[in-house]
């Protein structure tokens, strides 16, 4: 009963309010004392005992630190009178130093009981027994256990490694790392972005020094960087969800790609695949690329000096409205005339376009009878039309 | 036998691939028709066996050979200009003519007449084997051939198919 202090029935800053129960009486040991009928107060890291009213007032009362008490224990009194009802014996630890002043300053018991008048709720208990597993005083800065046993506080926590919980704790640590990992990509992604936005900002101040400086650099060198620009980027992606409709969006789509496919396309002889197409639109809008069917559909939509051509094989070219047929039907005879015979290969390598192409062109020149075919075993060449002239 | 003035196509490519355009083509068969008519004349035969590799169909110096769809198109194309028949259903057997019939009985008709043999019966080897028509077109002819040009006289009434014991005789009017 020596443990007990005098203390005001006040919460400290972080202590908190737990339980509570009425009707109590304490015990020094085994002795009855003279405190009878009195309220406890269990919070976070005292429990309080005080005549009826006197906690709710917060007058000073009978005051147990909960860093004494080591265990609990259970006694079940049974008499004539009240029958069978339980009591609660709270093993103490000895006496600390720095203890205040308290009701009863010697004492030979190491522990205390509380007793009911009809026993003590199981609530109240249930509580107790809770409270004294968490050890919330033992967390410091905490006001009233500033004198908490220093090894409690510095137990070493053992680290488990077997058996099923190692197991979920070695799973939940890798997941752990996956998610870090992600992050940490998405972050990468993010800065390429921020990267790219910077590439446009680079190519946009440099097309614009080449403007200031016409007449410094010549014509030839004002070209080419002309032409990097172009392979870098353009600034401003037509993206779907700027639009509402997909018309609105495949036409505008359609007018940006015919701008920037124009030059390209006149290098290329006047006529691209639809897959080279993709491929310099996709690398030009660098990120927000676009998928092979919106590219189709925006060139469907396609009108002005290029326009989508469909073979009769089947195969798709953007070409440009002033090629004619019979032009590079003529060119390629001429062409076939020259080397006595092409396969398309030959004419692809010939006129540097691709192999797609260089069929169309043939099958072309075949169609207005300007070439013929020989299919063999050694493959399809085309010979000038002799059969015709 | 004088060796076989083959036409310049014969070397060419492309004289053996079926050509897609539809002009290239119908010039192309023009010159199979025409050589295949040369050839058999010169051969002087007249059945075809579309899938033998005679020289006809295969250069091999040019290492092309014609296509099965290839000869069965130059073989229509005869049938279509009356130089050749087929023999079967399945297309695989042909006769050529390197005169159509028509030409073949106009030929012969003005033969008998030419040679008094109006009201006179004479046997089928005799036209196309006998001493009588050496040194004309149809000598040597295979018989068959003979015997269709005959059936298209006696069907203008110009001419009397007969049955004898083993072979057939005619008599021209």
């Amino acid at each position: 009963m020596n443990r007990f202090e005098y203390q005001q029935a006040k919460l400290a800053e972080d202590e908190q309010f737990v339980s509570k129960d009425k009707a109590i009486k304490l015990y020094d040991g085994d002795e009855k004392t003279a405190y009878e009928d009195g309220e406890v107060v269990l919070t976070t890291h005292r429990l309080f005992w005080g005549r009826p009213g006197e906690i709710a007032r917060g007058s000073t009362t009978l005051c147990l630190q909960l860093q004494y008490i080591v265990g609990l224990d259970e006694e079940v009194a049974s008499s004539f009178v009240f029958g069978k009802k339980k009591r609660l014996i709270l093993n103490l630890r000895p006496l600390l130093p720095g203890k205040l002043p308290g009701p009863m300053e010697n004492s030979t018991a190491h522990f205390v009981k509380l007793s009911g008048r009809h026993g003590l709720d199981p609530a109240f208990m249930q509580a107790i027994r809770g409270t004294l597993e968490a050890r919330i005083w033992l967390i410091p800065g905490d006001a009233s256990g500033s004198n908490a046993s220093p090894s409690r506080e510095n137990a070493p926590r053992i680290q488990l490694r077997t058996g099923i919980g190692g197991i979920e704790r070695a799973i939940e640590a890798k997941q752990k790392a996956t998610d870090d990992s992600i992050a940490i990509a998405f972050q990468d992604l993010k800065a390429l972005m921020a990267m790219a936005q910077d590439m446009v900002s680079i190519s946009k101040s440099i097309s614009s020094k080449i403007r200031e400086r016409k007449g410094e650099i010549s014509e030839d060198e004002t070209v080419q960087f002309k032409s990097y620009l172009m392979s870098m980027g353009i600034d401003d992606p037509v993206t779907r969800e700027s639009f509402t409709s997909n018309t609105e969006y495949f036409k505008s789509l359609a007018r940006q790609i015919c701008e920037m496919i124009l030059d390209p396309m006149e290098e290329a002889g006047g006529m691209m695949s639809l897959a080279d197409v993709y491929c310099r639109v996709n690398r030009a809008r660098g990120l927000e690329l676009l998928s092979p069917e919106d590219l189709l559909n925006a060139c469907k939509f396609l009108d002005g000096p290029i326009k989508l051509r469909t073979f009769p094989s089947g195969a798709m070219v953007l070409q440009l409205e002033s090629q004619d047929e019979e032009i590079i039907a003529k060119e390629v005879g001429e062409k076939v005339e020259e080397a006595k015979s092409l396969s398309v290969e030959d004419l692809a390598k010939i006129l540097g376009i691709s192999i797609l192409l260089s069929k169309e062109h043939l099958l072309a020149a075949e169609r207005l009878g300007i070439v013929c075919r020989d299919e063999s075993i050694e493959g399809l060449r085309f010979y000038p039309n002799l059969f015709l002239r | 036998m004088a060796d076989f003035d083959w036409p310049w196509e014969y070397n060419f490519p492309p004289f053996f691939t079926l050509q897609p355009n539809n002009e290239t083509r119908t010039r192309q068969l023009t010159v199979w028709n025409n050589l295949t008519r040369n050839y058999y004349k010169h051969r002087n035969q007249s059945s075809l066996d579309i899938n033998e590799d005679s020289p006809l169909f295969c250069n091999n110096a040019l290492k092309r050979r014609l296509p099965t769809e290839g000869r069965l198109a130059v073989m229509e194309h005869l049938q279509g200009t009356g130089h050749a028949a087929p023999l079967d259903k399945r297309r695989t057997n042909w006769q050529v003519y390197w005169h159509t019939l028509d030409e073949w009985a106009k030929i012969i008709y003005d033969w008998s007449q030419r040679t008094g043999q109006t009201n006179s019966v004479c046997t089928i080897y005799e036209i196309s084997n006998g001493d009588n028509s050496v040194g004309e077109e149809f000598h040597e002819l295979d018989q068959d051939v003979v015997l269709k040009a005959l059936k298209l006289l006696e069907e203008q009434g110009k001419c009397e198919l007969m049955l004898f014991d083993d072979s057939q005789g005619v008599k021209f009017f």
